[in-house]
């Protein structure tokens, strides 16, 4: 077992640990905090399949958070109100499931990666990552004037949504659907970096000429590659929402989209848990250090400074030394 | 005489004033090593990107097995059974050495969108991809970093990574660039061998390996062909001399 799978280990063992002892322990509050990370993480995770292994810097991933969020604000609010959805062609009401309202935020937001991805991926580099940035801010912009779903204000939510079998009002059991969420999503990430697509993607990465040379589209790896990665960020936009109770535009804003870039380079760009790392640092350093300045991410801002200047790895690297070529 | 695996039908190319591919008509039948030679400048490379898709000929046709190609991108043709090398080594650095292999036997299988078993445990890809090393001589180098690999080695690697499609037609952008006399000659043996499994066509500046091996040579200038024949036509050849090979025969 390599010192990295070790690491990860021990950071999975954590999230599972500390957020009992919160429970145990009667402080409900870290267990919220834990959730945020968790969620985060999530969204990040999702991120890194496409910049990770693809190389697609977005800077517009937090577009796939929104509209996870707005999935379940628009469900549950028409659910709260007893007023359906829709009803011609055919009726469509509201809900206050989580299942459903994970598979309508990911459904949502993979159409909508698949869209953006088919009108962005043709460009690369800094035009993608403007491209992406374009579409954030439309989206962004178009929640702010959709005052139907509360406009600027955003709406809430009064009531978290159930899942069959568990009370999400306890906080530790909202937190272990979000924790399984995570832990299917690094299985699958895990699974998918050493898979064919795996390996088709990561060269297309850095030799895209030789991937078509041998009868590979890289567009297409590419396009699929990105419509996954929007897909669980959706889902993790639906599970912020939930804990949150609240869905407003911020959750399309660009900053986000630049903290789940952020997250992935402090945690480590391409490591399996680097945007769990990431995540988990980040929401920390904003409490702790947010609870003495209003100032914090000055702190935050030299800790990337110095990961990007002196620590290319990240802090997986950091700690697990350099990475091995996936055998 | 036999029909051509690969044809080109009078292909042009020009960049603003320059005529890079002048009416180029060449063809390469099976079992056999067409070489194309000319200066620096000649317009070799543009004459590759048309032939392997990367670039679209402003008249005239790509022909391969028959089929005409020139409308297909560059996955497509490969997928058609055309396997190129390239002359600056295009590999995926930062993975192994059986990784880069794997991604031919990979393209040459088509099913790239399979996201839970690992590649590499898949039999079939690993089957070919070792295969491929074994004949070029890489086999102990499987589970290196290619960025680890000599130059030499890195060579050997492009020609493996096209071994893996099985193609009915190699195009190989001057793979003993770079190499020393004796990674040459080991190569130029090698080709030698390869011939018989799929034609070659072979654009090379060395012409020590371009006189072992080809069947018939094609010498372009100025993006024109300006003789064709065998090796010892294109020797004899007075205008070749002037244009191109001075002392060299």
């Amino acid at each position: 077992m390599t010192r990295e799978t070790l690491f990860n280990l021990a950071v999975l063992a954590g999230l599972v640990a500390l957020p009992l002892y919160a429970h145990l322990a009667d402080e409900p509050f870290t267990i919220t905090l834990a959730t945020r990370a968790v969620i985060l993480s999530l969204a990040a995770v999702g991120l890194n399949m496409a910049l990770g292994i693809g190389g697609l810097v977005s800077l517009g991933h937090a577009v796939f958070f929104g509209i996870g969020g707005y999935a379940m604000g628009i469900l549950a609010f028409h659910a709260q109100n007893y007023m359906p959805l829709m009803e011609t062609p055919f009726l469509i009401e509201g809900t206050k499931s989580m299942p459903l309202i994970w598979l309508a935020a990911v459904v949502a937001s993979a159409l909508a990666a698949l869209v953006i991805g088919l009108l962005s991926l043709r460009t690369s580099g800094v035009y993608f990552i403007m491209i992406t940035l374009a579409f954030g801010q439309m989206f962004y912009y178009f929640a702010i004037s959709w005052s139907a779903y509360g406009g600027e204000d955003g709406m809430s939510i009064y009531v978290r949504n159930g899942f069959p079998g568990l009370n999400t009002l306890v906080p530790i059991q909202f937190y272990g659907l979000c924790l399984a969420a995570l832990v299917l999503a690094l299985g699958f990430n895990g699974a998918l970096a050493r898979s064919r697509f795996g390996l088709a993607l990561n060269a297309a990465r850095q030799v895209p000429e030789r991937v078509r040379a041998v009868g590979l589209d890289p567009f297409r790896l590419r396009l699929v590659a990105f419509t996954i990665s929007g897909a669980i960020t959706g889902l993790a936009g639906a599970l912020f929402a939930d804990l949150n109770r609240f869905v407003s535009p911020t959750m399309f804003s660009w900053q986000l989209s630049g903290e789940f870039i952020v997250f992935i380079i402090i945690g480590g760009t391409a490591r399996l848990f680097g945007p769990v790392v990431g995540a988990c640092l980040f929401v920390v350093l904003e409490h702790y250090i947010g609870g003495w300045s209003d100032y914090w991410h000055i702190w935050f801002g030299l800790l990337l400074l110095g990961i990007v200047l002196f620590g290319r790895g990240g802090v997986i690297g950091l700690i697990a030394g350099k990475a091995r070529a996936h055998g | 005489m036999a029909e051509a695996v690969l044809e080109t039908r009078g292909l042009r190319k020009a960049f603003g004033a320059l005529q890079a591919t002048d009416d180029v008509s060449i063809s390469l039948r099976a079992g056999e090593i067409h070489a194309i030679i000319g200066p620096n400048g000649a317009g070799k490379s543009t004459l590759i990107a048309q032939i392997s898709g990367a670039l679209a000929p402003d008249a005239g046709q790509v022909m391969l097995g028959g089929r005409d190609v020139t409308g297909l991108p560059v996955q497509a043709r490969a997928r058609a059974g055309l396997a190129r090398t390239f002359q600056i080594s295009q590999l995926a650095m930062e993975d192994t050495v059986l990784q880069n292999v794997a991604l031919g036997a990979l393209g040459a299988q088509g099913r790239p969108f399979g996201m839970f078993r690992p590649a590499l445990r898949d039999r079939a890809i690993r089957d070919r991809a070792e295969a491929a090393l074994e004949r070029v001589g890489l086999a102990g180098q499987a589970a290196m970093r290619t960025a680890e690999l000599s130059h030499g080695e890195r060579r050997k690697l492009e020609v493996a990574v096209a071994l893996t499609l099985d193609p009915r037609a190699f195009v190989m952008d001057e793979p003993m660039a770079g190499l020393g006399t004796e990674g040459s000659a080991q190569l130029t043996d090698f080709l030698d061998g390869l011939r018989a499994q799929a034609p070659i066509l072979l654009v090379e500046h060395d012409m020590d390996a371009v006189f072992a091996l080809a069947d018939r040579v094609s010498v372009l200038v100025y993006g024109r062909v300006i003789a064709s024949g065998t090796v010892e036509d294109i020797r004899r050849d007075r205008a070749v001399r002037d244009a191109y090979l001075g002392d060299e025969t």
